[in-house]
């Protein structure tokens, strides 16, 4: 849940002074691939260290506790960087560019997978680095794959779920049509219907990927290549909008980032809402929520089932400049492990990225939105996997949110966002 | 900047031409002087010169593509001006190799814009400092009891983090903020002040002024307080009015203070980021209606650092050309030159007589600045 939260678009305050010096001291050109470097010290043994976002929750302390009582002579040092994504990333990106020996373990956001891999930065997850797949969630190791290469072992994962007032809707909407359908209902109560987070940020990315996965349609195709302009996506968009337009999408919808989205349906306001799972425990426990016992949470409405959500969560990535590759390799493993991943579901509200964890009855008891989290994981849709996401995500939301206003039409908007993925994509 | 930098070089060879025949004052000087400046050069060069160049030179390389066999990013070799033209004349590469208009959601479609919005928040902005600047300074400037509170309270937003001001502001302009539970007391519907482009825009510019306003304050402040009270003494005596006493005596004798805080905001604003990036991200309207050229600019890093050098080039030209305007022609005094330094000519001629025709008869300034800019030009 905590690192879920990072990935909001939080802000790297402060940068904007001296543009120039940052932009050299953030390093130059970039790019090269890094083939050579995977073998350097490939069967090397020692200690590592272990580079993750601030541990709020600290089960991060404590998974390292946890190998190092086992492993005296591999321990593990746990870096903390910054709680705030982009500033994560950055310094990944300028850890990797000094050829850096230290970050032998990284934390990877399942949206830079696919540039740190091209990057040659991550050790391909293959040959004498085989990593078993078969107990993991598909989508989540499909989004740390990148041109049919796995490059991180996924460890947390999330799913966007449906909150729903059971006190005035009993049976929760299957589908997209009955969702609406239910709107009457809001009407009655004086409140909003449904909302997700469509502020011009990264989780309008999410949202409005979702809405096109879910009518069947696709950003980019397995090459990363822009797919976007198909009926389907324009099916998609042209939901939020209708639905914008009419009031179901309360009109304040687009200046909501996860947080304020959460107040609002916290507060009462809404009869539905497209969040994270941490919200959950927040929504049951808060001291100013007042539907603390009037909600309850379904798998995202589709067609003519679950719906596609935005896949979330972290993976661990073995960089190519460690020198100790071996244990680095074992360690991101053994963030896999069944205990593991209770201990992260159980202490952190991380989602596990082992299907297996999702029916362990003493967790289902104390968390009983794991069956449908595990719905939301399954049929999720990762974003897109391409080297280009910074300018690719910008495509989406800065057409995405011009057509959800009623700014210019769906189908121009559709128009632009592959014209603009397309360039991005172009160098 | 750089223009007036050398200026002042060129003038310190001037003055270490001269004592050719006998040895002067500072004969013999030469060498201990060259050391002692030597570390500051240095840390000049390293820390100004080299990120400076570095930038200039990357804004000439393309940003690197991908391998299509490997998947794997190559370095993208010579670019030659196709970052600038990404740019001025918003041309997108296309897979193909040729260029297409950059389409919307791209952020080369966005620099006219960008640029437009950052100048439209540096007019009004520094406009409004100005007239809420002179009117604190002047409150700030009075005897009065409680003058310490007053002071402390008008200092306060200027202490606060922008990042801080920024999130306050953010909570104030929510759509159940105060803002609007305000305009809904007096009867007004509620605003999307993060979404529409013109509450946007005005969101900014109402956080920025109630931020900066005590920084213009306060050097305002600092100028009236070398104003002796024996002038506005006599002015009182030849039965001067207030609205008189303000023109002629308090804005003359501002005037340097006054044209350095104007430069200041003015550099500030036009660079302005973190304000606008945490309050509305750049958006509003159809997507960009906040982007300022740095918003752009940090955007553009993210997915390529060659372009980025490239409009960060194009942003700090405008800047420097702006700074420069400010200096040779506003009065704006920042780089005090030794009287023996002013180089003979059309410059001093305009230097003296502006200062002469501001503290006697200030509403003859402008024409008289107006000739004095097309002599020293043409000198």
């Amino acid at each position: 849940m905590a690192l879920q939260r990072l990935r909001r678009g939080l802000v790297p305050a402060g940068l904007g002074a001296a543009v120039l010096t940052a932009l050299t001291a953030c390093g130059g050109g970039g790019g090269g691939g890094g083939g050579g470097q995977s073998s350097v010290g490939a069967s090397a043994r020692g200690p590592i260290t272990y580079v993750t976002g601030k541990d709020n929750t600290g089960i991060q302390s404590q998974l390292v506790a946890m190998w190092n009582a086992a492993h005296p002579n591999e321990k593990v040092t746990l870096k903390e960087q910054s709680d705030q994504a982009d500033q994560q990333h950055d310094d990944i990106v300028q850890h990797m560019q000094a050829k850096d020996a230290s970050y032998d373990v990284v934390t990877v956001d399942v949206i830079w997978t696919a540039e740190f891999a091209a990057k040659g930065w991550l050790v391909p997850l293959k040959d004498q680095f085989a990593l078993d797949t078969s107990k993991l969630l598909a989508p989540t190791v499909s989004a740390a794959t990148y041109h049919g290469t796995l490059y991180a072992a996924p460890f947390a994962s999330d799913g966007g779920l449906l909150f729903y007032r059971s006190d005035l809707v009993p049976t929760p909407p299957k589908t997209l049509d009955e969702m609406w359908a239910d709107c009457a209902i809001a009407k009655k109560n004086n409140m909003g219907c449904y909302t997700g987070q469509f502020f011009k940020y990264e989780g309008l990315t999410v949202n409005a990927s979702e809405a096109i996965n879910t009518m069947g349609g696709k950003v980019v195709d397995d090459k990363g290549k822009s797919a976007v302009d198909s009926p389907q996506a324009r099916k998609g968009l042209q939901m939020l909008a209708d639905h914008y337009q009419n009031g179901d999408i309360p009109k304040e919808a687009i200046t909501y980032t996860e947080e304020p989205s959460r107040s609002a349906f916290e507060a009462g306001k809404l009869l539905f809402l497209r969040n994270w799972t941490y919200v959950y425990n927040l929504a049951k426990t808060d001291g100013s929520s007042v539907v603390k016992d009037k909600f309850k949470v379904a798998p995202l409405p589709g067609v003519s089932g679950p719906g596609a959500s935005s896949l979330g969560g972290h993976s661990g990535a073995v960089s190519v400049y460690s020198t100790h590759k071996a244990t680095a390799f074992d360690f991101v493993k053994f963030l896999e492990g069944d205990a593991q991943q209770k201990f992260i579901m159980d202490k952190g509200s991380l989602a596990p990225v082992v299907a297996a964890t999702y029916n362990d009855p003493a967790l289902v008891a104390k968390y009983p939105y794991l069956p449908t989290l595990l719905t939301s994981i399954q049929n999720a849709v990762p974003r897109p996997v391409t080297p280009f996401y910074p300018a690719v995500t910008k495509a989406i939301q800065d057409n995405s949110y011009a057509a959800i206003k009623g700014d210019k039409s769906v189908d121009q908007a559709v128009k632009d966002m592959n014209a603009a993925i397309t360039a991005a994509s172009a160098g | 900047m750089s223009t007036v930098v050398s200026g002042v070089e060129t003038g310190g060879a001037q003055r270490g031409a001269p004592p050719k025949p006998g040895r002067g004052l500072n004969a013999g000087q030469g060498h201990a002087a060259a050391w002692l400046v030597a570390p500051t050069i240095l840390l000049l060069g390293v820390v100004i010169v080299y990120p400076l160049v570095k930038a200039v030179v990357m804004s000439f390389q393309k940003d690197s593509g991908l391998d299509p066999t490997t998947g794997l990013f190559v370095q993208g070799g010579a670019a030659g001006l196709s970052n600038y033209k990404h740019w001025l004349l918003e041309q997108c590469a296309t897979p193909g190799g040729g260029t297409v208009d950059c389409p919307p959601g791209n952020l080369g479609s966005q620099f006219y814009d960008a640029l437009w919005v950052t100048v439209f928040f540096t007019v009004v902005t520094v406009c409004v400092e100005v007239v809420l600047g002179l009117w604190f300074a002047t409150i700030m400037n009075r005897d009065f009891r409680g003058r310490g509170l007053v002071r402390a309270a008008i200092l306060v937003p200027w202490a606060i983090p922008t990042a801080v001001t920024a999130k306050l502001w953010l909570y104030i302009f929510a759509y159940e903020g105060i803002a609007n539970r305000t305009l809904s007391v007096v009867g007004m519907p509620h605003v999307l002040w993060t979404g529409d482009a013109w509450p946007a825009r005005f969101a900014v510019i109402i956080a920025d002024v109630w931020k900066t306003t005590p920084f213009m304050a306060l050097l305002i402040l600092a100028g009236l307080q070398v104003i002796s009270h024996e002038v506005y003494e006599a002015a009182a005596i030849d039965g001067a009015n207030r609205w008189q006493t303000f023109l002629r005596i308090t804005l003359p004798m501002i005037k340097v203070p006054l044209m350095v805080a104007i430069l200041f905001r003015t550099l500030d604003v036009l660079r302005i980021f973190d304000l606008p990036y945490i309050l509305t991200q750049g958006g509003g309207g159809s997507g960009h209606a906040t982007t300022t050229l740095s918003i752009l600019v940090i955007n553009q890093i993210r997915a390529g650092f060659n372009a980025a050098s490239a409009l960060s080039t194009i942003v700090f030209l405008i800047i420097a050309f702006v700074a420069f305007l400010f200096i040779r022609f506003g009065g704006a005094d920042v780089v005090q030159r030794p009287p023996t330094a002013r180089r003979p000519g059309g410059r001093r001629v305009f230097r003296r007589r502006a200062r002469v025709d501001g503290t006697a008869a200030p509403t003859e300034a402008a024409p008289a600045d107006a000739t004095a800019t097309t002599v020293g030009a043409g000198g």
